[in-house]
């Protein structure tokens, strides 16, 4: 696509031209490749680090002394991260599921459907979206203390707000469906179908890639939260996922004998979720890029 | 003022321009924006007060032309539908009246929370019966009798009033379809069965079927803990007084006194300097990601440059990686024991004045940290602004490049005039949702900061948690109600009201200026 359009634009242009271009090329190639390093330098000190044996602490320096995989020993036989993995790991399948049925059909009502309220609807989730939301877990984290959702159930207590409120983040995924021409819905009504039977078997099977989008960001939010996880798991270590675990082992008392199996922890977290993403890349590219230009 | 035409505008120097525009600004832009809120601030209560009278006129023929069936039904719910042979839906309405009338006189019901919260009675409590603690002779000790538990209280008095404004809703509901029943016969035609209902929840109702379970989860987690929240903020709710073991009670406008105390280690002085780093950090954190993403973006689209895709992945891949393992790395990255802290450190790159001030790494002084966090903030950002650009770009009609560069324009003119205006139209909205996410960025600030607790020594404690220098209002809301002993839930409360406040007046603001909505038709 986009090397259509710069083919076209190659037309004969005189040396200097050329050799500014081709120095310009070269300036870019330069910052290019030092941003690839910055962007990459974490990544690879981290998985380094994981290796380490010689010593736990942060060290001043990068290349392991000696390799092996003692922290990740220690990581599974050591401590509660296998019970943080599956919890977080069953929150983003679950999260994933529900969320995405939420999004997708706030969205799609937003998109093709015109009710009366609906304007009002969308201003009213827009206004409510600039709340600091973690103030609603005042009373959530009292509520589901009652309830029995807390410490333990933390992952089910999570797992409800997370998908409770998800249908105000509609905005990406109505952008796709305003994408959609208006006419085929025109075409199924006229030929008598129903709108549920439109919303089912004319835009779902158009709709592939806004589905993969958000149950990709639904799979991937409870990887990264801190902030609510923290509020209804208090301190209770069955209850945790991994971002709340694995933040109490840098913490000024433990980082001395934790710093190095953190690292191991985050490639363990990383490497998944990662996995999965790079996979399913084309449908988050085309989410964000195709929310953009709808705004 | 008097307005220039395009040909006087034209003839104008760049100074003169510069004046004209500023004139034009605060002259006529300005005033203009203001009237427009006035008068449809005005215009508001002017249809407020026609609905009202519509409503009132309605409800009142209603009843007069009504037959025996609808008069009955402004007692009794559902007694029109009932006759005009809409079953399901009578049954309905009169289960509702009855299950409200029930839940609102049953001995533990509605009146009883109502009476209990004393709602917003300015000195009384939330409940009326304390827990104590009361010798028991069976275990010869004190045993606690168990009283109000106020949050509970509060909650439900909080849901009964809504209960109380459906039930209103409902009613008006009811009399409005049979004033609709009464219409449609009078006219011969035969009125909705059932059945019909039924059958379009998935056809011409399709919306109320999709809607109904995210604005259930809307309505119950995100809009009832948001007005429970706004009360909360004229109680005295914190830890001393939690509700179970202590009443807490209605103190009406106090706090938002105390939080306006000025003076030496007063909160308004605490909440002043975090609003102001707030802020500038969410200026500096979306102003700069944006013009540096779309920088790399249009660095990767320029033509002659191969490998894309990869130079593209390589910065995607770290937003797949879960933000707490890459900031909390990062974070350690810059201690003064960390590779790059000590790199800076040998290299002798700090200032002297952070050495002398025995401040080993960036972490440790409030200026370089800031800087370091928008630094690290451009680090996380770029990524997400240059995918959204790319799109953008390639949107941006080619022949536009060709026409101005045969016309004579250098790259940065074209920068300038073509590129970043189309940016800015699409992006506009975008930008003003990023600003206000990054006021609430929890996750950068607390996990880079977290272990570097940078001491505001000058403010102190501020609602039972000492200020960082670093710290954003939602920071300081987090630690104020979880890793504080004191859990002020009432001033995260009213700081969280305020925040809103802030947010909503500069979205509206900014909104009105952004040029996406000023000229919604120029790119079309």
């Amino acid at each position: 696509m986009m090397k259509k359009n710069t083919d076209n634009r190659i037309r004969k242009t005189g040396m200097g031209a050329k050799a500014s271009r081709r120095l310009g090329n070269t300036v870019v190639y330069v910052i290019l490749v030092l941003i690839t390093l910055v962007w990459l330098f974490p990544f690879f000190g981290i998985v380094l680090e994981s290796f380490r044996v010689e010593s736990r602490m942060q060290q001043s320096y990068l290349w392991p002394k000696e390799f092996g995989f003692d922290n990740y020993i220690r990581l599974f036989n050591e401590t509660d991260f296998m019970q943080w993995f599956k919890n977080t790991a069953i929150m983003g399948v679950a999260t994933a599921v529900l969320q995405t049925f939420f999004v997708l059909s706030m969205s799609y009502v937003l998109s093709r459907l015109r009710f009366k309220g609906r304007k009002g609807l969308m201003n009213l989730m827009l206004i409510l979206g600039m709340f600091p939301g973690f103030l609603t877990m005042i009373l959530i984290y009292k509520v589901f203390t009652d309830l029995g959702l807390t410490m333990d159930m933390a992952p089910v207590g999570l797992i409800i707000v997370y998908c409770a409120s998800s249908g105000m983040s509609y905005y990406v995924s109505k952008g796709f469906f305003d994408t959609i021409p208006k006419s085929l819905d025109e075409a199924a009504r006229v030929d008598g179908a129903t709108r549920w039977q439109v919303f089912y078997k004319v835009i779902m099977p158009l709709s592939k890639p806004i589905v993969i989008y958000t149950i990709l960001m639904g799979f991937m939010a409870p990887w990264g939260d801190f902030m609510l996880a923290s509020y209804l798991i208090h301190e209770n270590s069955a209850g945790m996922n991994v971002a709340v675990g694995v933040f109490e082992w840098l913490s000024k008392t433990m980082v001395n004998s934790n710093y190095t199996m953190f690292c191991a922890a985050g490639v363990i977290v990383a490497l998944p979720v990662t996995l999965v993403f790079l996979m399913l890349q084309k449908y988050y590219v085309e989410g964000v890029t195709g929310g953009a230009v709808k705004g | 003022m008097k307005r220039l035409n395009d040909l006087e505008y034209l003839k104008l120097n760049k100074l003169q321009v510069l004046l004209y525009n500023l004139k034009l600004f605060f002259c006529a832009t300005l005033p203009q924006f203001f009237k427009n809120i006035g008068l449809s601030i005005l215009n508001f209560f002017k249809n407020c007060g026609l609905w009202v009278k519509n409503e009132v006129v309605d409800i009142v023929t209603t009843f007069t032309k009504g037959n025996w069936a609808v008069k009955l039904s402004f007692l009794f719910f559902g007694f029109g539908n009932f006759y005009y042979g809409q079953i399901l839906r009578g049954i309905l309405f009169l289960v509702f009246e009855i299950i409200f009338v029930g839940y609102m006189l049953v001995p533990s019901g509605g009146l009883y929370w109502l009476a209990k919260s004393n709602f917003l009675k300015t000195g009384s409590t939330v409940g009326t019966v304390q827990g104590r603690l009361q010798y028991d002779a069976l275990y010869d000790t004190d045993v606690w009798v168990p009283g109000d538990d106020s949050v509970k209280v509060l909650l439900y008095a909080l849901l009964t009033i809504i209960f109380i404004i459906a039930f209103i809703y409902t009613w008006r509901l009811q009399i409005k379809q049979c004033r609709i029943c009464m219409d449609i016969t009078a006219k011969g035609k035969k009125v909705r069965s059932g059945k019909d209902d039924m059958r379009s929840l998935l056809d011409d109702q399709f919306h109320k079927t999709l809607l109904s379970l995210p604005l259930f989860g809307i309505m119950a987690f995100t809009v009832l803990p948001i007005i429970y929240m706004v009360l909360i903020a004229f109680t005295s709710y914190d830890a001393a007084h939690d509700g179970y073991s202590n009443l807490f009670s209605w103190v009406g406008l106090e706090h938002f006194n105390e939080l306006m105390d000025f003076g030496q280690g007063g909160l308004g002085l605490a909440f002043g300097e975090i609003l102001s780093w707030t802020l500038m950090w969410a200026f500096f954190a979306t102003f700069s990601n944006y013009f540096l993403g779309m920088f790399v973006a249009i660095m990767i689209n320029k033509k002659g440059i191969k490998i894309k895709k990869f130079w593209r992945t390589v910065l995607v891949m770290t937003i797949a990686i879960p933000q707490f393992v890459s900031l909390l790395y990062v974070a350690k990255l810059f201690d003064a024991t960390g590779i790059i802290g000590k790199l800076l450190l040998e290299w002798n790159w700090l200032p002297q004045s952070m050495i002398e001030a025995n401040e080993l790494s960036l972490w440790q002084n409030p200026v370089s940290a800031k800087i370091l966090l928008i630094v690290i903030n451009i680090w996380v950002g770029i990524p997400y602004i240059m995918l959204m650009a790319t799109g953008i770009l390639m949107n941006i009609p080619q022949d536009l490049y060709e026409s101005s560069r045969i016309d004579g324009a250098n790259a940065f003119q074209q920068y300038s005039k073509i590129t970043l205006p189309y940016m800015m139209f699409v992006m506009g909205p975008y930008l003003l949702t990023s600003f206000v996410s990054n006021l609430n960025n929890f996750n950068v600030i607390y996990l880079l900061t977290q272990n570097n607790q940078l001491i505001n020594t000058e403010i102190g404690t501020a609602g039972g948690v000492s200020v960082c220098h670093t710290d954003l209002l939602i920071t300081w809301l987090y630690k104020m109600t979880l890793n504080s002993a004191e859990s002020k839930y009432y001033l995260a409360s009213l700081v969280g009201i305020l925040v809103f406040v802030v947010v909503a007046a500069l979205s509206l603001i900014v909104y009105n200026v952004i040029p996406s909505t000023r000229n919604e038709e120029d790119y079309g």
